[in-house]
């Protein structure tokens, strides 16, 4: 088993890469620069395959398959390896890693070809990479906190990657800050799981936990705890409620930095820390619950905010924020492998809409702004092919990828509950009107921009070829799970079973659905779909059959209008009640009160008492008052008279 | 291979180096600069030699040296290294030569002066690490007083008379405390028949009940040692003395301050606190364990808001040595591991952080933020090398600072759930301060004229924070190294805190610690 012993090939080249870059690649020319980077990921992707090709064969008593290197942290009992795992869940987070990242890299090389800063954003982006994959081939909690927190850095470097801009600078910082947020509550439940089981590894902490009783809501114990602490991590790297204002934000950096950290990957880590830990949360019905609700309410919420954005990646982005809640509410109802199916399907098609948008907008000349394009369908026929195909998958059109992970997702809801169900069906009808009114605004109707400014060309090859490859995954990406409409065998849900095999009931029972003819129409023509087709009638209706009308509706309902368009106003609300007060307490009460106040003007007044004392001491002498020597004398009387005080 | 006389070589070879500059001529300041960095240079390839030589397993103190010196008082020559200390004495030994290079240009007054007392610090201050007698102990820790007052007072900046006075004020007013302390201690050996200063003798008296220390009386031991310790760390509210002192001393006394002296503090607690006081430790704990919480969250809320970034960066130490304090007082093993390590890592990454605000301050000759701005474009690898020093400051996984802070809130958590949370609000906050500083001075476009044209690192200065980062890196992937042989020494630690019964023949009720790590189900 060669590749899987040497684990640590995988994330090391894209580390090597930004190093190379990072330290040297000043005095490369470009070329060698991609090259480097280029190169790093794509052997990564080829070192991943050849893991998963040896995976396959090898016997189930050996998986998960961990591989210990050296050792990080010791001190009394405590011990913490740098170990590496493969078990199915890896499988598919290393695929999906590798290789949507290997894609993004290509794309990057076209797309960031004219930046200064071209030697720089690979850097970063090999890093990432390296981050990324020490996250989802970590063995233990720490480790996993290595590339958890590595991401973050590279997210924060990523996003204020035109560092001349403040608004750049301002929503790295914003993102940093909102996840320090988070993995306060990450940390706190790594010590919980620390002081509970004694141990950090994944192999010895979840079946302890799998081995506890399963703890009833109204009598929350340890596990709801760890759970609870966990989940509060994820909101804030997956960007769900009340944590997620980062990720709108986070659009300031370069687009391929939105499609590869903010889509496809980093973003999932929460998602999958939960599916990580499942044996936890799953003796924490309390925490399921919440994990479920906390989801389903995010997608709903992302979603009315996306349908009247103007910005085509800030829709993009509160989709991001909303699907990620689909694959939280999956995990809720217990439907894990239901989330990381959805999480898979997302990284296609959410990726390709990202990448798809940047093309759009380098074919504008940086225009941004959905209201400045339109009818752009003939000029970039292949952008809007890809992106038409990416849309179709994340409205759940039958057959495309999102159509199965979404539906097996409200599936599962619906057997667990109704309101859930109700508010995932009433969101996919959202999804797919602020989809298809993205697709119409920017590549139907009448040319809003000026010809003669800007130049509408279609991207370069490089580019292309990754937005062809995403589209084919985003059609048939979902394929596998297809058999389970006629003969009940999801294929992607068998080969994630075993992870799961220490628990559980719900998971199997999730997506059994028994296969006959009505089963198929059933499911073909469910809530999901028939809200899907009226989302896109709905978009049609508004934006290609009656242009004029939104502006109508938006004037009508304009307080509703106004609210959706400014977010809710989240974000005042924070920096009203939580930022400026802290500022404000720190600056005005701490620092200028507490400090300069009462403590130093303490010192200060008893200083001023002892000099004055200590001037009447020396009247004798001449020189610098202030001398060594004075505080010697008055130091040596101190404690003198103190002495014979005590001894005597 | 234990080498006699490497410990008195060690303290005395920067005082020794300081005669031979004596002979220099005033104005040769070439000169002078070579022969101080060849001095550094020479004593921290000599300290390399603990290392070389150090057991990892022993329990006790390794290169003993014991003379008489005082017949009466019985005062001793005596020394010793163990894991609580000989890194220490590396990281002294290490951050004298790095500040002496990085004095080498912004120094141009009274050179010679300068580099003496950067020397005689040094060796004040390891001398202050390897003293195992109380009086040299004191001897020691007064005398390193002398240099850095003159380092702030003469070297620094506008409001360095100030300065200079409240930090001795502040550290004479706690040695006075402790120096009576030593004396009551010593009273009570020679009431029991054997009059000592020695640390280690006094300890076995402890052990063995020989001398027995009435429940008042410890608290009140403990409370002069503690306040003097506490002091110099320093934890909240005695802090005030910390931000005026950074502010004005120039950067070699900040790192020297930052690195090295602020540790003598928490050093002082684990060897004499811990050990000689344990029921008073254990007494006290919680109320020093909010203190030092406070100091977390305090410290890291008030350089949130500093106008001054070196001001900035102090109290960011004040946050950072909470943690270290907390770890101590939890009285685990794994958190005083913790807090050993945390002492070292602060004083690299800190340094780092000094030293990135002394290029500035060489450079524009202000330390306030609203100067900067926009500074990354001309000097990208400070701008580079500052980012990094501020994701190690706030305990990036695999740089150093996250191992001491992690060990510290694991250990503490495994007793005290509540105190660790609290502390690791830090967490957040100090991301807060370090990136927001950070975007302020170094991000965006150049804000003032001048900063422009601002020279990157030279040579010198790549060569320092290039070493200072493989450090930094080091420490945070190697961590075992230095945690195996801090391991003996605090396990000792632990075990000095748990009196035999016969030790406690009045009064008081034993409290027995447990101090196995998990309690595995």
């Amino acid at each position: 088993m060669p590749a899987l012993n040497y684990l640590w090939i995988i994330p090391l080249l894209p580390l090597l890469g930004a190093a190379a870059n990072g330290l040297f690649g000043g005095r490369w020319s470009k070329g060698v620069v991609t090259g480097v980077a280029l190169s790093a990921t794509t052997l990564s992707f080829l070192a991943a395959l050849e893991v998963v090709r040896e995976f396959v064969g090898l016997p189930s008593d050996q998986i998960p398959w961990i591989k210990t290197y050296f050792t990080w942290i010791s001190a009394g009992a405590f011990h913490a390896d740098f170990a590496l795992q493969v078990d199915q869940l890896t499988v598919i987070m290393l695929l999906v890693v590798t290789g949507v990242g290997w894609l993004i890299h290509i794309y990057s090389s076209g797309y960031m070809h004219d930046d200064p800063g071209y030697r720089r954003f690979f850097s970063y982006l090999n890093l990432f990479m390296f981050f990324m994959l020490l996250l989802v081939l970590a063995a233990n909690y720490l480790v996993m906190f290595v590339g958890w927190e590595g991401v973050g850095l590279c997210s924060y470097l990523l996003i204020g990657f035109f560092y001349l801009k403040k608004s750049a600078t301002d929503a790295g910082n914003k993102a940093f800050w909102v996840n320090r947020v988070g993995d306060f509550g990450f940390i706190l439940g790594v010590l919980l799981i620390l002081r509970t089981f004694g141990s950090l590894d994944f192999a010895i902490v979840l079946p302890r936990a799998a081995a506890m009783p399963i703890e009833p809501i109204g009598q929350a114990g340890v596990l709801t705890t760890i759970a609870l602490l966990l989940f509060v991590g994820a909101t804030g790297k997956s960007a769900q409620l009340p944590l997620y204002v980062w990720l709108p934000d986070a659009m300031e950096g370069p687009t391929p930095v939105s499609a590869l950290i903010h889509a496809a990957t980093m973003v999932t880590a929460g998602v999958y820390i939960v599916v990580r830990s499942h044996a936890i949360f799953l003796n924490a019905p309390a925490a399921m619950e919440v994990v479920g609700i906390i989801g389903c309410v995010t997608a709903f919420f992302a979603a009315t905010i996306g349908l009247v954005q103007t910005d085509i990646k800030k829709v993009l982005a509160y989709s991001t924020v909303s699907q990620l809640g689909y694959m939280f509410l999956a995990l809720g109802v217990g439907a894990f492998s239901a989330g990381i199916f959805h999480l898979m399907t997302h990284a296609f098609f959410k990726g390709l809409l990202f990448l798809a948008a940047g093309s759009v907008i380098h074919a504008m000349g940086g225009e941004q702004d959905m209201r400045k394009m339109g009818g752009l369908r003939k000029k970039i026929p292949v952008t809007f092919w890809t992106m038409f195909m990416a849309t179709l998958a994340i409205a759940g059109a039958p057959g495309f990828s999102g159509f199965f992970s979404k539906d097996e997702i409200l599936l599962a809801a619906q057997r667990s509950s109704t309101p859930l169900w109700a508010l995932g069906v009433l969101t996919a009808g959202l999804t797919s009107f602020y989809m298809f009114r993205l697709l119409f605004l920017t590549f139907f109707g009448a040319q809003r921009y000026d010809e003669h400014h800007v130049h509408v060309h279609e991207s370069p090859k490089s580019m292309l070829v990754p937005l062809v490859v995403l589209a084919i995954l985003s059609v048939c990406g979902g394929w596998m799970a297809a058999p389970a409409l006629w003969d009940g065998v999801n294929h992607f849900e068998q080969f994630l079973a075993p992870v799961f095999s220490t628990a559980v009931e719900p998971v199997a029972a999730a997506t059994k659905s028994s296969g006959g003819p009505a089963e198929i129409l059933q499911a073909l023509l469910g809530a999901p779909v028939i809200a899907g087709l009226l989302g896109f009638l709905l978009a049609w209706w508004l934006y290609i059959r009656s242009p004029e009308t939104p502006k109508k509706i938006a004037a009508s309902l304009s307080s509703a209008y106004e609210l959706l368009l400014g977010k809710y106003f989240i974000d005042e609300l924070y920096a009203a009640v939580i930022v400026r007060p802290l500022i404000w307490i720190s600056d005005k009460v701490l620092w200028h009160v507490v400090d300069d106040g009462a403590i130093d003007g303490l010192v200060n007044g008893v200083a001023r008492v002892s000099r004055e004392s200590g001037d009447r001491l020396r009247y004798a002498e001449s020189g610098n008052t202030r001398s060594y020597a004075t505080w010697i004398v008055m130091g040596v009387v101190v404690f003198t008279s103190l002495l014979l005080w005590m001894v005597g | 291979m234990q080498h006699t006389y490497l410990l008195t070589v060690l303290t005395f070879l920067p005082a020794a180096g300081t005669l031979a500059l004596l002979l220099l001529n005033d104005s040769d300041h070439v000169w002078i600069r070579r022969l101080a960095l060849v001095t550094a240079v020479a004593e921290f390839a000599i300290s390399l030699l603990l290392l070389r030589g150090f057991d990892v397993h022993a329990t006790g103190y390794q290169w003993e040296e014991f003379h008489a010196w005082i017949p009466q008082p019985p005062i001793h020559y005596h020394l010793g290294v163990d894991g609580l200390s000989v890194f220490l004495i590396l990281l002294t030994t290490l951050l004298t030569p790095i500040s002496i290079l990085a004095s080498w240009k912004s120094i141009d007054q009274r050179v010679k002066g300068f580099f003496i007392c950067l020397l005689v610090l040094e060796s004040g201050v390891i001398g202050v690490f390897v003293s195992l007698d109380l009086f040299l102990f004191f001897l020691f820790w007064e005398v390193m007083l002398i240099p850095m007052y003159f380092l702030i007072g003469i070297w620094g900046h506008e409001r360095r008379i100030y300065a200079a006075l409240k930090f001795v004020l502040y550290t004479m007013f706690g040695s006075i405390l402790m120096l009576v302390a030593i004396l009551w201690l010593y009273r009570i050996t020679a009431v029991a028949g054997s009059p000592t200063f020695d640390v280690s003798q006094i300890q076995t008296m402890l052990m063995s009940g020989t001398i027995v220390l009435p429940v008042r009386t410890e608290y009140l031991l403990f409370g002069a040692f503690f306040l003097a310790f506490a002091i110099k760390v320093p934890l909240f509210p005695l802090h005030t003395w910390l931000p005026d002192a950074h502010t004005e001393a120039p950067t070699a006394g900040s790192v020297m301050l930052a690195g090295v002296l602020l540790k003598m503090g928490t050093y002082g607690m684990l060897r004499f606190c811990l050990p000689l006081f344990p029921e008073a430790s254990r007494h006290f704990a919680p109320v020093i364990a909010v203190l030092a919480i406070i100091g977390i969250i305090y410290g890291a809320l008030v350089a949130m808001v500093q106008v001054d970034l070196k001001r900035l960066v102090a109290y960011s130490s004040v946050s950072h040595l909470g943690f270290v304090v907390l770890g101590i007082f939890a009285f685990h093993a794994i958190s005083i591991q913790g807090a050993v390590f945390q002492m070292l890592s602060h004083g690299i990454t800190t340094g780092v952080l000094f030293l990135g605000v002394g290029m500035l301050y060489d450079r524009r000759h202000t330390h306030l933020i609203k100067e900067f701005g926009g500074l990354v474009a001309p000097m990208p690898f400070i701008g580079g090398f500052y980012l990094f020093a501020c994701f190690a400051s706030a305990g990036l996984p695999m740089l150093n600072g996250f191992v001491g802070e992690f060990l510290i809130l694991a250990g503490t958590f495994q007793r005290h759930a509540a105190w660790a949370s609290w502390a690791a609000l830090g967490v957040i906050f100090s991301s807060v301060y370090l990136l927001w500083s950070y975007q302020r001075v170094f991000l965006g476009g150049v804000t003032v004229e001048k900063n422009n044209t601002l020279p990157d690192a030279d040579m010198r200065e790549r060569g320092i924070l290039v070493l200072m980062a493989v450090i930094i890196l080091w420490m945070g992937i190697g961590s075992p190294f230095f945690t195996r042989r801090t391991e003996a020494a605090t396990q000792n630690v632990l075990r000095q805190m748990q009196r035999p019964p016969q030790a406690y023949n009045v009064g008081v009720t034993p409290n027995p610690d447990t101090n196995n790590l998990v309690n595995s189900k």
